[in-house]
Parts: structure tokens; sequence; C-alpha cells
């Protein structure tokens, strides 16, 4: 870029996709592929169908306006966003404008890009509904109404970012933020979140804070998966670029435009004198809410430790290494199935290492999820004591890990049915070692002359005859004492 | 002897008695649906196959009633009287229809409005224009024409309406019955179509104040249906008409109803302000005060203005799912905006457009704040008027436009600037939300007029009593329309 610096701006939209039904009707919430299923007359704007707020939504709602530190008003309000469209049945849309006030307003987030800790201001943020979903056929168009009225929330920043790769990282934080306090599964391939991505260049020594020293702003509408968040904003601060070189950047005016996946650029489509006017009005079906502090405090208690508070734990108390941490944290289910194995009683050091290596692997492999795993943090503590207490060795540890994912069963259970367990008692290992130590007694001598590591072949031996029961330091120890003894 | 056009009461006792059933109510409204039909055009949908219910110690089970067609009715053609909905047969029934048929009230017929409620003459539906039962060559006003014409004929004791400027309030006026608008939320509008949802309201016409009482008692409750909706289960309309009111404290503005203020008058508004004068002296001989108020004209007349503003406004938002595309008969055209243009443009009057415009204009961004705020703070400013009155006195008492009912043909009409108020006084009722109730008082050239009793929110109990104890100072309770003009 060199001689300037990139300013971006987000509008993430977020499907609060965990609430059971619509945020103003009493459809069921679900993500279905079955089109038009989750339906309810106020979705299709039957003729006298009215809103009702869904408590449960707002409540979410709170909760991620409280995590974005921002303010939170004293009324709740809706109002109405008119404009024509078919997959707008009312016509209208129920949202948040800026006035009288949204759910949100005036917060920031603070986010990690390599290391680096980075802040980015919160314009608001506010709860709408979605939109219906259509489908463009070559003679013909489908609307999917199952998507009308699901909940939605749209934060939008400020223009603090500089890079795609900055944009990307506050996006990823914030879809963590999302599913760590169970407001949305945040899946993009569900659609459930979708951008838009201001973004205007500034010569590189003109200070950013000044708003008369900021470029033209140009809005890209449609970007929807956070690869096409990076790829849009390098075109875009490309073509800004291209036009600031070529000369024609001043004549270039605030304009929308979209991302167009195929061709991978943006595409014009509106200017700013083209902008709509959505004749904004407060929506008169839902009267002002209180919003009582009392609430608001009981909420912000709900919210759960977010990743980056527990990574912290992760670092400082466990000493867990960056890598280790950021492995567990990166979902919450993982982070909560850690958590839980410590509270059983596993040394921290000792879960990540099971969880991170054996157990990840395993849920990547099968392409599974941590929740579906039958091996409960009670059970994989267990079976690590049966590790520590020496009562089996570690790889067969694993084994038995591997065996109870397979056949659900309890590790314990199938350590006692294999009959897995190693022998520990001295006396029984005695038997074995002096049994070998007969057998092989020109070996013996060479270990007297300094082949040590005939050890090891004596070790292999009593394994072979105790079908590796047999706990390998005691065995060794033993061998050593019984060789002196010689 | 017909029992259709007598007191609910009466009815009732007539059922429990065994001198009529619910069956022969049934045919007998049915067949005077069809005669008023004939002489007023006041019904969308005459229900043929409306079924008999078991007489209950309810005392509206058995009984016919009407519903205003922007009601939401099941399995029943509900049109808002628009061809954008002409042949909509909805699958959900509002809820206040719900609460009527549940106590085992019967729907014979669904009457005739001004399309969606948009209108003040009864003549813009799109089944054509409702004549007033007393004179043909008059209107009902509107927008619920096609049940105070019914009501007013004895078809049944009953019909439901709604309310956004005057819209029952002024029909029942001009048909010379009872209009009843209860306080704003009281009945659940789920299932009404919407014209402006911070000014509608839902109520009933009928021809006395206790049936009024009796039907909203039904009608009413709280309906999770409908957020603005609120609990009255303490609230008993019926019980509290004691006709008791010694005591009770009345206003009237100075500005709307002093004879005086209107130094050109006709004859016709000359009777009536004469007429509602003696009514003032009946109510202070049972008891109550009457006391002259005055409020500042200006505001007065940014009424009807402030009115216009906020009701397009939401009118053009809340009629925005007319489309044609999930419901109603889909136009043809290219793109679905074609379609969207072609639906509206055939299916809309004129005047409704007109509205739209107006909506959409108030709200655009460069016009919001002089309009719609503006309009908004007009608003405000009338309410609060009304309840430093009520701080005082139980009830406004005004009386109900400028005279009986208007010719269709508008020959008559009063183009002076003074009496936009005197025509218009009732919004304010909607602007509040405040109970408000018409009730005939006397007769201009043989024609009814009528007086307008409008009291505080939740206020409902005491403001029908007074109209309750007005009504039986005078001598039109339950009258029937006699035809002095059949056109």
């Amino acid at each position: 870029m060199g001689k300037y610096k990139a300013m971006i701006g987000l509008e993430m939209h977020c499907q609060i996709s965990t609430t059971n039904t619509k945020v103003f009707s009493n459809a069921k919430n679900a993500y279905n592929e079955i089109p038009n299923t989750n339906i309810k007359p106020l979705d299709m704007a039957f003729p006298g169908t009215l809103p009702t707020v869904n408590k449960e939504a707002v409540k979410k709602s709170l909760m991620a306006s409280l995590i974005l530190n921002c303010k939170q008003p004293e009324y709740l309000y809706f109002e109405r966003k008119n404009y024509y469209y078919p997959d707008l049945p009312k016509g209208y849309q129920i949202t948040q404008q800026t006035s009288p006030a949204p759910i949100g307003v005036g917060g920031s987030i603070t986010f990690e890009v390599n290391g680096e800790e980075k802040k980015v201001r919160i314009d608001n943020i506010h709860l709408e509904e979605d939109a219906a979903s259509t489908d463009h056929y070559s003679s013909y168009s489908t609307i999917d109404y199952n998507r009308a009225g699901v909940p939605l929330l749209e934060l939008v920043t400020y223009p603090d970012l500089h890079s795609a790769e900055e944009a990307v990282a506050f996006l990823e934080t914030m879809r963590s933020i999302y599913r760590y306090t169970g407001i949305s599964e945040a899946d993009s391939k569900k659609g459930q979140i979708r951008c838009d991505v201001n973004v205007s260049i500034i010569d590189e020594n003109l200070d950013e804070t000044k708003e008369e020293n900021w470029g033209t702003k140009i809005e890209i509408k449609n970007v929807n998966s956070f690869g096409a968040v990076k790829d849009t904003i390098l075109y875009e601060i490309d073509r800004q670029i291209r036009k600031k070189e070529d000369g024609t950047y001043d004549k270039m005016k605030q304009e929308t435009r979209r991302w167009d996946e195929e061709s991978e650029t943006t595409i014009f489509m509106r200017s700013k004198v083209d902008e709509i006017d959505y004749k904004y009005f407060v929506e008169p079906n839902i009267p002002k809410i209180k919003l009582s502090k009392d609430w608001i405090e009981s909420i912000r208690k709900e919210i759960p430790a977010l990743a980056k508070e527990r990574k912290e734990k992760y670092q400082n108390e466990y000493h867990l290494s960056v890598v280790d941490a950021n492995i567990l944290v990166k979902e919450k289910e993982i982070s909560d199935y850690f958590d839980e194995t410590i509270k059983e009683g596993t040394n921290p050091k000792t879960a990540s290492n099971w969880i991170t290596s054996t157990i990840l692997g395993y849920l990547n492999k099968n392409d599974i999820e941590i929740k579906e795993l039958f091996l409960t943090p009670k059970m994989l503590t267990k079976l690590i004591k049966k590790v520590e207490d020496k009562t089996i060795s570690s790889k067969q540890g694993k084994e038995v890990l591997y065996k109870s994912l397979e056949e659900k069963e309890d590790p314990i259970t199938i350590i006692e049915k294999l009959g897995l367990k190693q022998i520990g008692n001295e006396e029984e290992i005695l038997v074995f070692v002096k049994e070998v130590l007969e057998e092989h007694l020109d070996m013996i001598e060479k270990y007297k002359n300094g082949r040590t590591n005939v050890i090891d072949f004596f070790v292999g031996q009593i394994m072979k005859k105790t079908k590796g029961k047999a706990n390998p330091a005691m065995t060794m120890n033993l061998i050593k004492q019984e060789i002196e003894k010689r | 002897m017909s029992y259709v056009d007598k007191s609910i009461e009466e009815i009732h006792s007539a059922l429990k008695e065994g001198k009529i059933t619910s069956r022969e109510l049934i045919e007998e409204s049915l067949q005077k649906s069809k005669e008023i039909q004939k002489k007023c055009n006041a019904f969308v949908t005459i229900i043929e196959d409306a079924k008999e219910k078991e007489v209950t110690d309810h005392l509206l089970s058995g009984i016919p009633f009407g519903i205003k067609d922007n009601y939401s009715t099941k399995g029943i053609l509900s049109t808002g009287s628009s061809n954008t909905l002409k042949d909509y047969v909805p699958f959900f029934t509002a809820t206040s229809i719900e609460n009527l048929e549940k106590v085992g009230a019967i729907a014979v017929n669904k009457t005739v409005l001004d399309e969606f409620g948009m209108g003040a003459t009864g003549t813009t539906g799109h089944t054509g224009i409702v004549k007033n039962p007393w004179d043909k060559t008059r209107m009902c006003a509107g927008s619920s024409a096609g049940s105070a014409a019914a009501v007013a004929a004895g078809v049944y004791p009953y019909a439901t309406g709604s309310d956004t400027g005057d819209s029952i309030r002024k029909p029942a006026a001009y048909c010379g019955i009872v209009g009843y608008k209860p306080t704003y939320g009281l009945i659940s509008r789920y299932g009404l179509f919407p014209f402006a949802s911070s000014l509608d309201h839902c109520g009933a016409l009928t021809r006395s104040v206790k049936d009024a009482a009796i039907v909203v008692d039904a009608m009413k409750g709280i309906d999770p249906k409908d957020m603005t909706s609120y609990d009255s289960k303490d609230m008993h309309l019926k019980e509290a008409l004691t006709g008791n009111v010694k005591g009770k404290k009345l206003c009237y503005i100075k500005e709307i109803c002093d004879k005086k203020m209107y130094p050109n008058a006709n004859k016709e508004l000359k009777e009536h302000l004469e007429n509602f004068e003696k009514v003032l002296e009946n109510a202070k001989k049972i008891g109550m005060e009457v006391e002259e108020v005055s409020i500042d004209k200006e505001l007065l007349k940014a009424s009807a203005s402030a009115y216009v503003v906020i009701s397009c406004a939401e009118a053009t938002s809340n009629m925005s799912n007319l489309t044609g595309i999930v419901f109603g008969p889909r136009a043809q055209g290219k793109s679905y905006i074609e379609m969207m243009k072609n639906y509206r443009t055939e299916g809309f009057s004129p005047l409704i457009k007109r509205r739209f415009i107006i909506g959409s204009y108030v709200l655009q961004k460069e016009n919001i704040d002089r309009y719609f705020k503006n309009a908004q703070k007009v608003r405000r400013m009338l309410v609060d008027a009304w309840k430093d009155l009520f701080k005082k006195y139980d009830a406004v008492i005004l009386p109900v436009g400028s005279g009986p009912a208007k010719l269709l043909d508008g020959s008559l009409d009063i183009l002076d600037e003074n009496t936009v108020i005197l025509e218009e006084h009732l919004q304010i009722g909607n602007f509040g939300g405040f109970p408000s109730i018409t009730i005939p008082d006397g007769f201009v050239d043989s024609l009814p007029v009528g007086l307008n009793i409008t009291g505080n929110c939740y206020d409902d109990e005491n403001v029908l009593n007074i109209a309750y104890a007005l009504e039986n100072t005078m001598e039109y309770k339950n009258q029937i329309a006699k035809e002095v003009n059949n056109g």
C-alpha cells in the first residue's frame, strides 16, 4: 500500500439462531432445508397480524450490547424501515434506527491480530428481523419465508480497521463471542452471518482521527463469508489506489457496490443520489418497553467467560503454551470440555495434552463435534487416572480411549473387560523377571561386561510374556536389582 | 312480531322464555339483511349458512350480529371493501370476533366500509356507496357505514366497527344510534386490517348504551397476539351502568360548540347546536355539573392536519403488504415491480392512492421533521390539553359534526373553515386513545343527530355510565330508522 492506509468499517449481520421462535412471530426459529415450513401468518404479512417481541431475543441482544461495552437504552423501541422487495412481505422491516435508541450505542471491543491487540469502536448494535430468502431462476423466482422474521443482530463499527486481516480477525472475534454466549451458531454456511463492508483510503501521512481527511466511502453489500470479506477489501483497496494513481480518485463519488463471487470484483449498484429513503418511523404496534436496570445486570451476570478471558487463564494459571491455549479456546464446547476435565481433577497440562492431541485428532479425523463425543470429561479423567497411577500404560490409555469412542463404552469397563490391568505388583513381576533371566543367562554376562542396553532386551521379553501388562518402570528396576544379586 | 330490532336483553329473555329460537332469529336477521342490502347496499357478504348456537346465560348467546369487513374472519370473505382483497378468504379470525363467537354470538353478515376504513362517507367501498336508512339521498358517514346502516335499520342489535378518526362515532350519529370506541388496547386489534395502527380502535355500534357495554364486555380482553392490549378483567362495563351521575363534572369546549363561533351557520347547524344546549340542561337536571372551557383555537384547528399526516403515514406503511404476491388477486407483469405496480394501480381507489402519496411525502427525509414530527407534536399537545381537562372533569361533551347526515351529492356541504373543528374533533379521542361514545341526542329536519362523550383512558365505566344516564333523559334509546326519504 505504501503511500496510503485503508479505513475499513463493517456492518456485521448475525442471526440469533438460538431462540425457540422468531423475533416478532411465534413461528419456529430454525434452519430448515425444506422451504416454507417455519411460518406463521405474520411472517407472510397477512392483513391484521401484529408483531410481538420475543423477550429471549431481546435478552440475547442486550448481552451482545453489554459485551461490546455499549450503552443500553432506558426504553426499547422498534422502527419501521419501509421499502418494497419480494423478500419483505410486510413492505417494511422492523428494525431499530439510531433514534430513539437501539439496543446498544457507542461501545468498543479489543481483538488480537498476530499477537497484537487492536481496538475497534462500535457505533451501534441493533435488533431487527431477517427478510425471506429468494432464489432466482431464468424464468421465475422462489421465495422461502422460513428466514422471514428470524432475529438478526446488526452491529456497525467505526472505520477503525486498517486491513483485510484486521477485519477478518475482528469478525472471528465476534463470531467467537456469539458462539460462546450462545447467541448464535454464527454459521456462514447457513447464511447466519452476512456483512456489508465500507472501504476508503487516506494518504499515509494524514491524521485519520480528523474526519475532513477521510477519503470517499465506498460501501460493498452482500459479502457473505469471511473469505469474501478479505477478498472484497483487498480488491477494493487496490481499485481505489489505482484511482489515486491515475488521478481519477477525486472524481469518485460515494457509492454502493456489491461483491460478485464469480468475477471476484466489486460491481457498482447505486450512487449516493439514488440512496433509498427508508421513511423510518416508530413501530406503533410495539409499545415502548422499559428495560429495567436489574434485568440488564442479571444478564451481565449470565455472560459466560469468553475466549479471551479463558485463554489468559490457560496461559497464566495453567501455564499452557499460546498454541495450546488458542486451540482450546477456539470453540466454546472444547474449552468447556477442557474446563470440565480439570474440574474432575485432572492436571491442566495433562488434560490439555490429551484433548489437543488425541481427542481433537479424533474429532478432525472423523469430522464430528465434541458435543457428539461419547467420552465425558468424567470418563476421561478416570482414564487419565488409570494411566497416572500406572494401572495401565499411556499407550494402553490411548488405545482404550479410541476403543471407548468407537464402541461407545466406558473406558473403565473396557480396561476391565480386556484385562488390561497393568501388573504393578512387584512380586508378580518378579516371577517373570526371574524366569526371563534364567532363560538368558548369557545376556546377564553381557550386561555385566558393560552392555547395559541389554536391559531393554529383558524388558522386551517380559512384556512379551505379560502381553505388555507389566509396569515398564517397575520391571526395569526389578531386572537391575536381580542382575546385581547374581 | 320481530325480535332482532329489540335490545339485547329483550332478545335474550325471548330466547330464554322460548318465544323465539336462535334459528328463527338468524332467519329474521338474514331476511332483513337482504331487504337492507337492496335499500342501502350495506353488506359485502351475507352469511346465508350462519348456524344457530346454544342459548346460554350469556346475553349474546344465540343472537345474530354483523362484522365490519375489515375484521379477518376464518373461511369468510374479508375484503376491507377493497378490490385488492376482493377474493381474500382468511384462515384466521380476529381475536375480538373469536371472543364474541366464544360466548355464542352468530355473525350473519360482513358490512361495507370505506376502503380499508379510509374515508368518512361510506361511499368508497369496492361494492358501491352505502345509503342512509333514514334518507337514501344521504350518506351514513364512514367508515363503518354498513354496520351503522344495518344496526339503525334493525337487522340485529349490534355490529362491530373500527374507528381511526371517528369511523364508529360519526356514522352512529348520522344513523341515530350508539357508537362506542373504548380505550386504546381494551379490545385486541389482532385480525383487524390496519389503517393507522396508533389510532385504530375496535368498537361496537348498537342502539343503546347498555347494549354497547354488553358487546364490548364480550369483545375486550388482553391478547398475547396484540402487545398494545391490556388486561381489563376488573372492568365490567354493563355493571357500571348505575345511572347515578350526581356530582359528575362535564365540560364542553367553547371554540367547538358555542353558536357564537359560527356567525354564518345555516339552519341545520343552528338547530344542531341549540339541540345540544338542551341536552346540557338535561345533564344538569340529573345532577351533573356542566362547565364551559376554552382551548386554543389554533391548536384545535391543527388537529385535522395532524390527523391526515399521521394517519396517511402509518397507512402507506401498513398497506405495503398489499402487493398481490402472497395473497389477493396477483397482477400480471414482466417483473415483480411491475406486478406490484399493476396490482396496486388497479386495486386501490383514487382516494387511497392520494393518501398513500401524502403518507410517503410526509415521511421523506427532507419532510419528516416539518410534517410527521410536527404532527406528532400537535397530537401530544392536544392529548395533553384533554388530559388536563380530565384532571377536573369526568368527561368532555360535544356535538358530533355540524348537523345531520350529509347529502350524497354534496350539494349542501358547508364550506366553512370553522366547522372543520366541529367535524373533526372526534379524532382527538384517537390521538389520546380515550374512551369515546356517541349517542343520538335529537333530530334536525327529521334526521337524527348525535353528541359525543369522551373521558380519560381506562375510565370507560365512568364514560359509559354518564352516556347511559344522559340517554335515559331522552327518548332515542333503541330507535330504529324511520325512512323519511327513499330517494
